[in-house]
């Protein structure tokens, strides 16, 4: 069953005269983990707040589960869990009795989750929300969205705060729900995490998508570091198509290739007599420098509109 | 100490505002007084006669305070500003203490602050010292307007320096109360009951005991006779007391621990009970300490002014002008005191309403909504479960205030029928509450960032009961207050239709806010 959970086309919202989101497109199918990567003020938030229906989009189209997320958003909630990024508790409520308020509201929390959830991430549910750190807010805010029966996980940067064994925790639970058939839509700075959990990214700028595909296909537009020890350098490497940077010391050869034309420079380099090859895949930390980067060299209003 | 001119050089530009437009505001208090009375009396002869009834008015003196020289313009400025005057510097100085410490404290912001080489004490030193130039602004320049007006210049200092006095006074109990609680609110809301009960206390001073007065730090302000017979020690008082309370709170920092009050945090409960799981179970939950200590101190604010009993008619005298103006509809003079005394608590409960009302405001803005709203709870049935708290709350603390009046009445009296008929009779000023607590709740739909103008009513409402016919506001703005249209029980008999209609526009009010708030994106 292919269906998507998300489907968002030319999402617009102003706030005054900033363009928060101007023109959005995102897809999250169902029984993925969808990454949402992007810089602070990119309009992430934004998106997910049109989504709970706490905020009223200004133009173009928002689905949420099949429905409309401002006038259907309490139908809609009770099979969704939101975890903001910071998450602000009642000073005078402990951590238990908001895990089990927001489980009420959603319809119910299975006993037996929250009882191991909270062992897993060992967190006391007696404590008053005045007193726990920032941290350990967080995990009550996860703790009550992964111990309710719900479809869909809307997270906000959920980790900000936690220890790298709580990560580790919560990498465990998304996986888990993942394979119950479930979808998360995950916006998140560790790039670590995003490269571990979701299926698919995208990558938004100024409230646009400017990338959007499986790891492999975003991998695919990115270049690929090459160095090689050859017998003899075959001549006209650096005017092959997609070829960048090229680097020969003696017999040593170091170059940037488009992953596109990856297959031809190996052609040729294999002509010369490969001894040592090592090759480096783009990351997604690649990736992502190249999106924020573009931001400082040039405002490149038309790379964005190659893409579209 | 190290810091602390740095410090207090970050705080008095984070408050400029305030130390514009509170000094402005309170110096205009004083000096409208002067005018007013001057354009209303137009000979000494119309002067003196009005004098002699307000003389004979125990409503009046219970609300202002002692009568004294009022048949001169300072006299009444002193009798009119002086008690309100204190109040105002007592809410300044707790919201310019309370957000540089305790404020400070629980946002963490004061952590940043502290691991900068400043001294241990030098945060709340410079409060203080903020707090303190405030309330110097505000003295010098209430004085300096007094003395520009023409009034006579050595009372003129008294009453502005006294003003002054009084808000060291309740910076001192503002700074100590942030040292016992662990919340901005409770900070807020002890001081805050000081500054009450200092002000009650001198009420029931006025016009019983006199020794009361002397319990009350706005009863030591008064005793200065400020144009009439100005004395200066009794400001001694409010020094020695700022000094104390200062060092005692000093002494409760160094024994809590920081971030803390000075119960030390006890673990609660790890699940939540049954009620808990509603819009509503959560907004009574988080309500329901404001609510059951609005309804303690109004059925102690009852308690206080029915204990007087029939006697009020002892204070008025015989005149029979004064007995006019005291029943204000012509009746019973005892009556006229007690429906005003009604309407005065009425007032007091509906500063519960308000705050109650702009609770929700104050959830959004602390971004816990969003979470809430993230789940199958509805809009309208969150904000709906405030609503109820409020209207239930308010109804609530106005019985209180109503039985407490009712109680003592009758246990002085020996009339047992007063504790049914006195509640009644405070109740039916109820939809008058509810309509400024409905106003709150429109500027929370409509215009969330201008809640302030919800206070703003009521101070419209105080100042149409206190002011409007001694100063014979014009009509339209006396109209404006919902409560001028209700029947002025017990001085006249109860009337359905303004009630039910009163209600009504509480309800629109509410209702339209409610609306509002749906409709637009939530922060």
């Amino acid at each position: 069953m292919t269906e998507n959970v998300i489907e968002i086309r030319e999402l617009v919202k102003r706030f005054g005269s900033l363009r928060a989101l101007d023109g959005l497109d995102l897809t999250v199918e169902r029984g993925t983990v969808h990454g949402f990567l992007g810089p602070n003020g990119a309009g992430k938030s934004t998106t997910i707040r049109v989504l709970l229906g706490l905020l009223r989009k200004d133009g173009g189209e928002a689905r949420l589960l099949g429905g409309d997320p401002w006038h259907q958003s309490a139908e809609l909630h009770a099979r969704l869990a939101y975890v903001p990024g910071d998450v602000n508790l009642w000073p005078n409520l402990t951590g238990g009795e908001v895990i089990d308020l927001l489980g009420r509201l959603r319809g119910g929390l299975d006993e037996r989750r929250r009882a191991n959830l909270l062992e897993r991430f060992d967190l006391d549910p007696t404590k008053k929300g005045r007193s726990y750190s920032k941290g350990n807010r967080q995990k009550v805010a996860l703790v009550a969205a992964l111990a309710s029966d719900v479809e869909l996980l809307l997270l906000d940067e959920p980790t900000s705060g936690l220890d790298p064994l709580m990560e580790a925790v919560f990498r465990d639970c998304i996986d888990d729900f993942r394979s119950e058939g479930h979808s998360v839509l995950l916006s998140s700075h560790i790039l670590a995490e995003v490269e571990h959990l979701c299926d698919r990214v995208s990558i938004i700028r100024s409230g646009r998508c400017v990338e959007s595909g499986t790891l492999a296909e975003l991998r695919h537009l990115t270049r690929t570091s090459i160095t090689a020890d050859l017998a003899t350098v075959p001549a006209g490497i650096a005017d092959l198509p997609g070829v960048h940077d090229v680097d020969i010391d003696n017999h040593r050869v170091h170059l940037e290739v488009d992953t596109t034309e990856l297959d031809a420079v190996l052609d040729l380099l294999q002509t010369g007599g490969v001894r040592t090859l090592e090759s480096q895949p783009p990351t997604l930390e690649d990736l992502f420098l190249r999106h924020y980067g573009d931001q400082v060299a040039a405002p490149a209003p038309t790379e964005e509109d190659v893409r579209r | 100490m190290t810091g602390t001119l740095v410090l207090l050089r970050a705080f008095l530009r984070r408050d400029r505002w305030m130390f514009v437009w509170w000094p402005i505001g309170i110096a205009l208090l004083y000096v409208s007084q002067g005018w007013s009375v001057d354009g209303l009396y137009q000979t000494q002869a119309e002067f003196d006669k009005a004098a002699a009834d307000m003389e004979g008015n125990a409503a009046l003196i219970a609300m202002a305070g002692p009568a004294r020289a009022l048949n001169t313009t300072g006299g009444q400025v002193t009798w009119q500003a002086a008690a309100f005057g204190a109040i105002l510097v007592g809410l300044m100085s707790m919201f310019l203490v309370g957000r540089h410490t305790r404020a400070d404290e629980e946002s963490g912001r004061d952590e940043l602050l502290r691991a900068a080489p400043v001294g241990r004490y030098a945060p709340q030193t410079a409060a203080v010292l903020d707090a303190a130039l405030a309330n110097l602004v505000v003295g010098l320049l209430t004085a300096g307007t007094l003395a520009a007006y023409g009034l006579a210049v050595a009372d003129s200092l008294g009453l502005g320096l006294g003003v002054m006095f009084c808000g060291w006074f309740f910076s001192g109990v503002a700074l100590l109360a942030a040292q016992l609680t662990t919340s901005t609110r409770a900070a807020y809301g002890l001081a805050g009951a000081v500054i009450g009960v200092a002000y009650a206390l001198r009420a029931f001073g006025d016009i019983s005991a006199a020794a009361l007065s002397w319990l009350s730090p706005i009863g030591w302000y008064q005793a200065m006779h400020p144009f009439s017979g100005l004395r200066w020690w009794p400001a001694l008082l409010l020094l020695a007391g700022a000094g104390a309370l200062i060092a005692g709170a000093y002494a409760v920092f160094d024994r809590r621990d920081y971030g803390a009050g000075v119960l030390p945090a006890r673990p609660g409960p790890d699940r939540a009970a049954p009620s808990l799981g509603t819009g509503l179970g959560l907004a009574w939950r988080l309500q329901r300490p404001a609510v059951l200590s609005w309804a303690f101190g109004l059925l102690l604010g009852g308690l206080a002014f029915g204990s007087m009993g029939s006697d009020v008619e002892d204070l008025v005298g015989d005149s029979q002008t004064s007995r006019d103006l005291v029943a204000q509809g012509g009746a019973d003079l005892v009556d006229g005191f007690y429906a005003t005394m009604m309407l005065m608590l009425a007032l007091v409960a509906a500063g519960f309403a308000i705050s109650s009302a702009l609770r929700a405001r104050g959830e959004e803005d602390a971004g816990r909504v969003e979470t809430l709203l993230a789940t199958a709870l509805r809009r309208r049935t969150w904000l709906g479960g405030h609503v109820v708290v409020t209207v239930a709350g308010t109804l609530l603390v106005m019985g209180a205030a109503g039985v407490g009046l009712g109680v003592s009445y009758a246990l002085v009296t020996g009339d047992g029928g007063a504790v049914v008929r006195l509640t009644w009779q405070l109740l039916s000023f109820t939809p008058g509450v509810l309509v400024l607590s409905g106003f709150a709740r429109l500027l929370h739909g409509v215009l969330p960032r201008a809640t302030l103008l919800a206070w703003l009513a009521l101070l419209l409402a105080y100042v149409v009961l206190l002011f409007g016919e001694l100063l014979q506001l014009p009509q339209w703005l006396q109209d404006v207050s919902p409560f001028e249209h209700l029947a002025f029980v017990p001085v006249e008999d109860f009337r359905w239709a303004p009630f039910v209609a009163v209600t009504a526009v509480a309800a629109v009010l509410s209702v339209a806010g409610q609306i509002a708030f749906q409709r637009r994106d939530v922060h």
